[in-house]
């Protein structure tokens, strides 16, 4: 038979380009773990929500005009007057929480199983540095609207700078291009914000996929995949990306979509912390809000900065708040990645580390206080204790044994049998009276069900028993 | 071609020759594009001196005006204020301004020329907020240690009404006041120091 005209031009392309080898080492023979989680999604999703910044982006930046006195109301016009312009602006303000909650969930879940341990070190450097570019883009990017907001808040990191000893004026002037905040500031931060961040994160986001397929995933076992194979070389333990985790990962971004458009169409500001209230009202440098705060993804770091006393010290402690997490890979002293199996002392650290970073990120919203301040203290402590006394602490770990093949959870259907045995266990019920015997609801015993207190006893005790054995 | 006739030497001299000249190249072309993002001329010619009529203020009363971007405050004070600033000195980090920015006919007790009229350039010296102007006396909010002064909502620093900065806040130093000079008894120039004062 002769070849079609598509195989034709199909095969004059593979002479030329490695389609399909890039398909088959990237993803339909790219082995990840069998054993991935709901933690798994959030790279993906974060990919997603880059994609969808980029494009509504390119479509904001047909109706915005970067300059002082045009910039506040391009941004109402495109609200009130662009087709669909509302739309484009709200997927684009709630893209940017939306990318901060999955990156830090993303972040989260390289703590928990390790993913930044040996040999993967690198891909959590990449990880930081794209952290970073997104903070800069995310900062730059709350500048344009021009709102009271946007100016006071620039003012104050832009200020951060001038703390600096020796450089730091100049350097803040040199970053303003004027001695306040002006229209060369805003004029700038566009194109960093419209091109040189989004080149940089975008390059970034390719060495982390790159450096991760080099050593491939981690999992939630901590397990290494690659040392046990099968005869033809494939890991026991894996399975190919494609079609399985591409599969996985779109139930991911049904669910992801659900809670974003719920934002987008309901709660497009989300009371004050997606979009601040203060930056509906025009940048005025003779007036700073009565209350200031930065949005609520850089709130932690801010209230570092608020805690500690001193100008110089507090720019100190939240750019190394920021510092220590790249060193995290050479601070962590334990051998056992995952903390399924690590000792309880890094699980009470981790619950503490969590803990201390969501009350820095509420008190970073609020007004400063006497007694709020103590508290944002105490969190700074924790915060840099949990990575400063890394080194320390990790190496009383009591470990646990690594199985050499990944383990399987409990399926859906296992946990709602537990779950219905313990039911059992902590309610009795009650003999049916007369009336209820006669209801339509007779065979339901859910309304004559009482607690159990010996059956509470025992689960409680099992309980504390698994809770004891996991903490020590 | 003969591959004994390769001269290592040469080639690592052309490499290296290459690589300085490239790096020199490199540098001089960074200085316009880094200097480019420095204030423009115009930028820079934008700091003009401003006039202030001040024959209608009251006692008490803040005016403020826009000095090169900046917000400047002119302040009436009363002789109640310029009676309670002489006892605050203990309880402020810089009382005689030392380590503060003021022309040097500003750095005395009252930081101004005369002692009633205040004028400082309105911005927290912590990170730029601009202070908010709370004259009256322990309100609920700031307690019974207030005396009336600026109190910056960002990161709560306190100032008095010479603007000099209090102890254990983040501010590390006080209000810098802008050169200013006065033209006749009502008239202010701000951005401007007298001829005699600056002789």
């Amino acid at each position: 038979m002769k070849p079609s005209r598509l195989t034709l031009c199909g095969e004059w392309i593979l002479e030329r380009f490695p389609i399909t080898k890039l398909w088959e080492e990237h993803m339909a023979h790219y082995y990840a773990p069998k054993n991935f989680n709901f933690w798994y999604f959030f790279g993906s999703l974060a990919l997603l929500v880059l994609v969808n910044q980029i494009l509504t982006g390119i479509l904001l930046t047909m109706n915005y005009k970067p300059d002082a006195k045009l910039a506040f109301d391009s941004v109402e016009y495109i609200m009130r007057e662009v087709n669909w312009g509302w739309l484009i602006r709200y997927m684009h303000s709630t893209g940017s929480s939306a990318f901060f909650i999955v990156v830090y969930l993303h972040m989260f879940r390289g703590l928990m199983y390790g993913s930044f341990k040996h040999p993967r070190e690198l891909i959590w450097i990449f990880g930081m540095c794209i952290f970073v570019a997104l903070m800069a883009e995310a900062f730059m990017g709350y500048l344009l609207p021009w709102g009271q907001m946007s100016y006071w808040g620039a003012q104050v990191i832009i200020s951060l700078f001038s703390a600096i000893p020796v450089i730091g004026d100049d350097l803040s002037l040199w970053v303003r291009g004027d001695y306040v905040i002006s229209d060369a500031t805003l004029n700038r931060f566009f194109a960093f914000h419209v091109i040189a961040v989004p080149l940089v994160l975008v390059m970034l986001v390719f060495l982390h996929i790159v450096a991760l397929h080099e050593v491939g995933s981690n999992n939630p076992d901590g397990v290494e995949i690659k040392k046990q194979k099968d005869a033809n070389g494939i890991p026991l333990d894996g399975i190919p990306f494609h079609p399985y985790y591409t599969v996985k990962d779109i139930v991911g971004v049904a669910v992801f979509l659900i809670f974003f458009s719920v934002v987008i169409f309901y709660m497009p500001e989300m009371n004050g912390f997606f979009l601040e209230h203060a930056n509906f009202i025009p940048a005025d440098p003779m007036k700073t809000p009565e209350h200031i705060a930065p949005v609520w993804y850089f709130t932690p770091f801010y209230s570092v900065l608020r805690a500690i006393p001193d100008k110089f010290a507090g720019v100190i402690g939240m750019g190394g708040a920021i510092v220590v997490l790249f060193l995290l890979p050479w601070l962590d002293r334990g051998h056992v990645k995952s903390v399924r199996y690590r000792g309880g002392i890094y699980k009470k650290a981790l619950f503490l580390f969590v803990v201390s970073f969501i009350i820095l990120g509420y008190l970073g919203t609020q007004p400063p206080t006497p007694v709020s301040t103590v508290i944002a203290r105490i969190c700074t402590a924790i915060y840099f204790g949990f990575f400063l006394l890394m080194p320390v602490y990790t190496r009383w770990e009591k470990l646990k044994a690594v199985p050499t093949r990944v383990t399987e959870q409990p399926t859906l259907e296992d946990r709602l049998r537990d779950a219905k045995k313990i039911y059992e266990e902590v309610t009795i019920v009650l003999p049916a009276t007369p009336e209820q015997a006669t209801s339509p609801l007779a065979k339901c015993t859910f309304f004559r069900r009482r607690p159990n207190p010996a059956g509470l006893r025992n689960a409680a005790k099992r309980f504390a028993k698994i809770l004891k054995t996991s903490l020590d | 071609m003969n591959n004994q006739g390769v001269d290592k030497s040469k080639r690592q001299f052309l490499t290296s020759a290459l690589t300085v000249v490239g790096a020199v190249g490199t540098g001089y072309l960074a200085v316009p594009f880094l200097a480019q993002m420095q204030p423009s001329v115009k930028a820079m010619a934008a700091g003009a001196p401003v006039d202030v009529d001040i024959s209608k203020m009251e006692p008490g009363q803040l005016l403020r005006v826009a000095w090169r971007g900046k917000p400047v405050w002119i302040l009436m004070r009363t002789p109640e204020v310029l009676a309670t600033l002489k006892t605050l000195d203990n309880e402020l980090r810089d009382p005689l301004s030392e380590e503060s920015i003021q022309p040097e006919y500003s750095k005395n007790l009252y930081r101004s020329i005369k002692p009633e009229l205040f004028v400082a350039i309105g911005i927290c010296t912590h990170l730029g907020c601009s202070p908010t102007f709370r004259p009256e006396l322990a309100p609920a909010d700031l307690g019974d240690k207030w005396k009336g002064g600026f109190f910056c909502p960002c990161h709560g620093s306190w100032f008095d009404l010479a603007g000099r900065v209090y102890r254990g806040v983040p501010a590390p130093t006080n209000l810098e006041i802008p050169p200013y000079r006065y033209v006749t008894e009502n008239q202010l120039i701000i951005g401007e120091t007298s001829q005699e004062a600056s002789a």
